[in-house]
């Protein structure tokens, strides 16, 4: 293999297509299902359910790049609209957790029905996040207890912050992947996720938050009382690996983990989009007011946005391709914990920043919800807070780094 | 198809440039910066490698194998090693693409093989002016034609000046004639002349720089020296603009090769340095500045490598090699910075590295084309 920048002719194609799809379908709705923050986005979710999901069958599918593809789409479709985005009816989170540590005949049971024609929508979501617990994942609380008379897991806990959460627990055949603990005395060995099929009894949507951004998209608290789900729906293995400290960590709860090495570069992805939605409209704006940036000037001639721009573009692009290489690593099946984090870290503050340089360089007009930009700041923001925080990413990052386990360094 | 792997020889030349500049580059960096004096042999030995002879056209005994990407990966290598050093190692380029490019046959046969020849012989380009607004595209250096012979006239600095080169590559804005010689200078028409060291009127004062120590540099006064019309480059104003933007990708690479030398330094004391009972790497403020660098330091680094691809597909890359330009002008700053942070008073004492890597660094926003690729 080489260096090599250009992306593949499928690439193009994929993009071309997500990009007509986001232009199309998502920006004329975009400020829409901003102002309408709970409201069900029919048009956009009967559109990616009868249609966009399809994607680009036929035609260019055997041309594409694997993960580096999923990040094209993500970052058209989010360039369209990040909320929108999020409410797609697609496995979603719940879908990675699934691929990651579910065995073969679990990702026929919980995935087929996102792939057959037909039908109405449904979603996959992920619930990790409690009230008490964010950042530290470990510190979960959700109980899982095993019935051995029927063979069942019964859960009780609540969780908060879920993603597509409203559509996952409530649209038949769609489901959400719990994070729970089956033993809390074996901390994150006892660790455990659980498929939750939508409108398993015991199981209660008690609502969704109101956001700064990204308000298409349905983030829900979901309560688990007595909620009973068949033992088959265990992701990876029930055993309890007791806490021993001459081991750093454990399979179970590493393997959980492992789903964000997956999901990190899509958010990264996500991410940029929003950030050249920005990008793209400034300057745009820029041209149409005569304003070329230069980009064989001099420093020193350099008017001041014409600095700013040319920073924009350089922190966006390198976001785009430590994004692009931990996706590209995932094709070559190479380990890309370590490259996933510094992509989400790194696309997560550019685009938060740019977001709000374009606000600030485009003035009154920026502010102003006659136009998207003051939305994408608000949209942008979201990718420094889920999916690992801006520090938590940095803690990755120098743990990896420094070759320190996680004890050395909190 | 996207990519990020280096081919097999390119990973085989990673592994080898790196494996020289740890053994030998790395050892005698801090002294060739204090003395101000190459490390002969040190040069001689990377001359052996065929560096830059490998991308010498094949016409002229080179290995015609001349790739920005792997200028690039070479540039980075050697740079984390030492910048100066490096810059050194590379010089012969200066003199060599820029003739292998758009030099004519005779030029060719007169220049290349010589500087592939078993003696190490450096070369020299001459851009940057010592003016305070200072215009890459706009040189105030004049070359007026005067018949058979171009005027050269005005003022350069930071001219790598190695012992034994011969001749020097200068840009400068070309005139018509005498008869329009007054007045500014009209902007667009940069050309490129070959010029022995030794032309009369031609004047090398050695510069003081606040760093690239070891690397001597000379700031150049151009009195009126006369070369023949012949030593003119067939290099348009866009070919030339090809050429600035040739040695922004390679003193990119360079840049981040210096600023993950620092990050490198930096990131082993901070696991050794101990205070209050526990190494400084386990606080978050130092490892999160180490992340920080570490991720800066890749971002950039691909932001080069797609410049440099461009370039390698021969489009105009002129909008790559200013996002990479600038981004790693301004995180390498950072990176050297923080390593001198990371070290703490050891890191503003000279016994130490990152001291020198931040004196390095802070030269990328005057530097053009010390290294081309
Ligand atoms: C819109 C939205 C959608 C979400 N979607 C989902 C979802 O689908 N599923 C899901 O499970 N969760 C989801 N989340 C939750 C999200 O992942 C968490 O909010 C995030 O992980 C941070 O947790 P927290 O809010 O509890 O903040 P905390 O963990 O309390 O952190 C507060 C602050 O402290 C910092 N901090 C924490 N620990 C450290 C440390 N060790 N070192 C340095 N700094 C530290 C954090 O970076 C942050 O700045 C979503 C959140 C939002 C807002």
């Amino acid at each position: 293999m080489a260096i090599d920048f250009e992306l593949s002719e499928g690439s193009k194609l994929a993009q071309a297509h997500y990009h007509d799809i986001a232009l199309k379908q998502m920006r004329p709705i975009s400020r829409k299902y901003d102002l309408r923050e709970h409201d069900l986005p029919v048009e956009w979710v009967d559109y990616w359910w009868n249609e966009g999901r399809f994607g680009t069958k036929g035609r260019s599918e055997k041309l594409t790049e694997g993960f580096i593809t999923i990040c094209l789409q993500a970052e058209e479709l989010c360039w369209g609209d990040a909320g929108l985005y999020l409410r797609m009816p697609t496995p979603a989170l719940g879908g990675s957790a699934v691929s990651s540590a579910g065995t073969k005949e679990q990702k026929q049971r919980f995935m087929s029905k996102f792939r057959e024609e037909g039908g109405h929508p449904i979603w996959g979501a992920m619930a990790i996040t409690e009230p008490q617990a964010g950042s530290d994942a470990a510190a979960i609380e959700t109980t899982a207890d095993f019935d051995p008379d029927t063979e069942e897991w019964i859960l009780n806990g609540t969780k908060i912050f879920c993603t597509a959460g409203e559509g996952a627990s409530t649209a038949d055949g769609g489901f959400v992947v719990v994070w729970a603990t089956i033993d809390k005395s074996a901390g994150r060995g006892g660790i455990k996720s659980f498929v939750v099929m939508a409108n398993t009894p015991g199981m209660e949507l008690i609502g969704c938050e109101k956001k700064l951004g990204i308000r298409a998209s349905d983030t829900a608290t979901l309560r688990f009382d007595n909620c009973r789900v068949p033992k088959e729906n265990l992701l990876g293995s029930a055993e309890v690996r007791k806490k021993d400290p001459t081991k750093t960590g454990d399979k179970g709860f590493k393997g959980a983990m492992a789903t964000f090495d997956a999901s990190r570069p899509i958010v990264a992805a996500m991410a940029t989009g929003v950030g050249r939605a920005a990008l793209d409209f400034l300057k745009e704006e820029l041209e149409n007011q005569g304003v070329a940036i230069r980009y064989d000037a001099p420093p020193r001639e350099l008017t001041a946005i014409e600095r700013d721009v040319i920073e924009m573009e350089a922190e966006l692009q390198a976001a785009r391709l430590l994004t692009w290489r931990a996706a590209w690593m995932m094709n070559t099946g190479k380990r890309n914990n370590l490259e996933a984090s510094m992509a989400k870290a790194k696309a997560g503050l550019a685009v938060t920043k740019i977001t709000q340089k374009a606000v600030q360089i485009l003035g009154p007009v920026g502010y102003s919800k006659k136009l998207l930009v003051e939305k994408w700041m608000r949209d942008a923001k979201i990718n420094d807070i889920y999916e690992g925080t801006q520090q938590i990413n940095q803690l990755i990052v120098a743990r990896r780094i420094l070759d320190y386990p996680s004890a050395m360094l909190r | 198809m996207i990519d990020f792997e280096p081919d097999e020889e390119q990973a085989l030349i990673i592994e080898t440039v790196h494996q020289f500049a740890e053994n030998e580059i790395r050892p005698v960096a801090r002294e060739t910066d204090e003395t101000g004096i190459p490390p002969a042999g040190v040069v001689e030995a990377a001359h052996e490698l065929g560096l830059v002879a490998n991308a010498l056209p094949e016409a002229q005994g080179g290995g015609g194998a001349r790739s920005a990407v792997t200028g690039a990966l070479i540039a980075e290598e050697l740079a984390w090693g030492d910048l100066a050093i490096a810059l050194s190692i590379l010089s012969p380029a200066l003199l060599g693409f820029p003739v292998a490019d758009f030099g004519n046959d005779a030029q060719k046969n007169e220049l290349l093989p010589g500087l592939m020849d078993s003696a190490f012989v450096p070369g020299s380009l001459a851009i940057v002016e010592p003016r305070f607004d200072f215009d890459v595209y706009r040189p105030e250096t004049t070359a007026t034609r005067d018949g058979d012979e171009f005027v050269l006239q005005g003022r350069k600095c930071q001219v790598p000046w190695l012992d034994g080169g011969t001749h020097l590559v200068v840009i400068a804005n070309e005139r018509p004639s005498t008869a329009s010689s007054s007045g500014p200078p009209a902007s667009g028409h940069l050309a490129a002349f070959v010029v022995p060291r030794d032309a009369a009127g031609l004047l090398a004062e050695p510069e003081l720089l606040m760093g690239l120590g070891g690397l001597p540099t000379v700031e150049l006064a151009f009195e009126r020296v006369r070369v023949p019309a012949s030593s003119r480059l067939d290099a348009g104003d866009d070919d030339l603009r090809r050429l600035i933007d040739r040695g922004r990708v390679a003193l990119a690479a360079a840049g981040v090769g210096t600023a993950r030398a620092a990050y490198e330094v930096s990131r082993e004391y901070a696991k050794v340095r101990e205070t209050f009972g526990q190494p400084i790497a386990t606080r978050q403020a130092i490892a999160f500045k180490l992340a920080d660098m570490a991720i800066e330091i890749d971002g950039a680094r691909l932001l080069v490598w797609e410049a440099a691809a461009a370039l390698d597909r021969g489009e105009d890359a002129s909008r790559l090699a200013r996002l990479a330009w600038d981004q790693v002008t301004r995180i390498a700053l950072q990176v050297a910075d923080g390593a001198v942070q990371v070290f703490g008073g050891h890191g503003y004492i000279r016994d130490y590295l990152p001291e020198l890597h931040l004196r390095n660094v802070a030269g990328f926003s005057s530097f053009e084309a010390l290294a081309l690729v």
